[in-house]
């Protein structure tokens, strides 16, 4: 029951993408731009559920598997079933990709093996945001907007002092005072 | 964005493609036909022979089931299903036909009706033939989107190689149902084994 219910809704969907391709293909624009917006949604999770251990390269691989539609969407046969024609090319792109990483592994040392930089790095860059995130949310709003616009955002004194309205010895000493209290709040003092 | 100015896009591209594909392949099998090796002599004779038009069915047929199996494998998506039994129907049936044929011929006659009078030549000149479709049908798979290339181009190959045989009954004197079962066969599979071997190369998009 449940099983029917999911293709039933499956098919519903196909039904109006394949709508919208085929009025896309007889030349109504808007029709064929909702097409490839809900597209692209659709490629991005057929493709990220089998790049699980790729995630970086999943947005490119949507993009190009998007053009690759966009490029051959002659080729797609009223009497075929729309889900068939999409997913047969975003997997012929995913395998070019594979294939094309294979051969570029081949020639060059695999970096992630040894230090599997990539994914701890990124789990770590994450954690490190949230953290202090937290952390900053206890200080008062005049030493923390200093330290989101320079430190974090990069901006300069004058810029800050600009945005938000304090006076540029202020934003100099709510930054001090801020990356004070932080320090003391990581060490455990506060 | 995509969508801008994608304008409408023509209907069934592949059946147009395909038909100025073996058009232009067939005209160039033809006029290579009629320079290099010319219609065989004694044409106005072998109409009236029934041989003859079971050959010309043979090959028409083997045409037709590889031109629908390079059809389907040039849309992504398209599973082969029966063509591949359409394929092999043609082949089966020249092949009873040759052994009903080999089976009632004395001995000393199997050989010729096996080998004829041009095997060494046969494959070859096909082959030879078949060259303009090739190039003809690769064109229009290009244009198309096959996602199994190598298959895709095996059946490429196989038109151009049916295309080209169409051309060459005409001129090939040989009528013995062992002969076309297997020398025809033959010069068809050289091109496909081309194709095969080029496809991932040519078909890549």
């Amino acid at each position: 029951m449940l099983r029917m219910e999911e293709t039933s809704r499956l098919d519903a969907g196909e039904d109006r993408l394949r709508n919208l391709l085929l009025r896309g293909l007889a030349g109504d624009e808007p029709a064929y731009h909702v097409f490839l917006r809900e597209l692209s949604a659709h490629l991005r999770a057929f493709l990220r559920r089998r790049l699980v251990r790729l995630p970086d390269e999943v947005e490119d691989l949507v993009q190009e598997s998007l053009l690759a539609i966009h490029n051959q969407r002659h080729t797609y046969d009223a009497a075929q079933p729309l889900t068939a024609w999409i997913h047969a090319i975003a997997k012929y792109k995913l395998v070019d990709l594979l294939r094309r990483r294979a051969k570029r592994e081949l020639l060059t040392d695999p970096l992630d093996d040894e230090f599997d930089l990539a994914t701890a790095a990124d789990g770590a860059a994450a954690d490190a945001r949230r953290d202090l995130a937290k952390l900053l949310e206890q200080l008062p709003q005049r030493q923390r907007l200093p330290i989101v616009h320079m430190k974090l955002e990069g901006l300069s004194v004058a810029e800050t002092a600009r945005l938000t309205g304090m006076s540029e010895s202020a934003v100099k000493v709510g930054v001090h005072r801020g990356l004070k209290a932080l320090a003391a709040m990581i060490r455990g003092e506060a | 964005m995509l969508a801008t100015g994608s304008g409408a896009v023509q209907p069934n591209p592949a059946a147009r493609r395909y038909a100025t594909a073996l058009a232009g392949g067939a005209l160039g099998a033809a006029l290579l036909m009629a320079v290099l090796l010319g219609p065989r002599h004694d044409f106005a004779v072998a109409v009236r022979l029934p041989m003859f038009w079971i050959k010309l069915a043979f090959v028409a047929s083997f045409a037709a089931a590889s031109l629908l199996a390079a059809l389907r494998l040039s849309r992504p998506g398209l599973k082969l299903a029966w063509v591949p039994g359409a394929l092999a129907a043609p082949v089966l049936a020249i092949w009873l036909l040759a052994a009903a044929v080999l089976v009632r011929a004395e001995a000393p006659q199997r050989a010729v009706l096996f080998f004829g009078e041009t095997w060494n030549s046969c494959p070859f000149l096909i082959a030879m033939l078949s060259a303009p479709a090739f190039v003809a049908v690769i064109w229009a798979m290009q244009g198309l989107a096959p996602t199994r290339l190598r298959l895709a181009g095996a059946a490429a190959g196989l038109l151009a190689g049916a295309v080209g045989t169409l051309v060459y009954s005409f001129h090939c004197p040989e009528l013995a149902p062992p002969f076309i079962g297997f020398w025809y066969l033959l010069g068809m599979l050289i091109p496909t084994g081309v194709g095969a071997l080029l496809g991932p190369r040519l078909l890549r998009w």
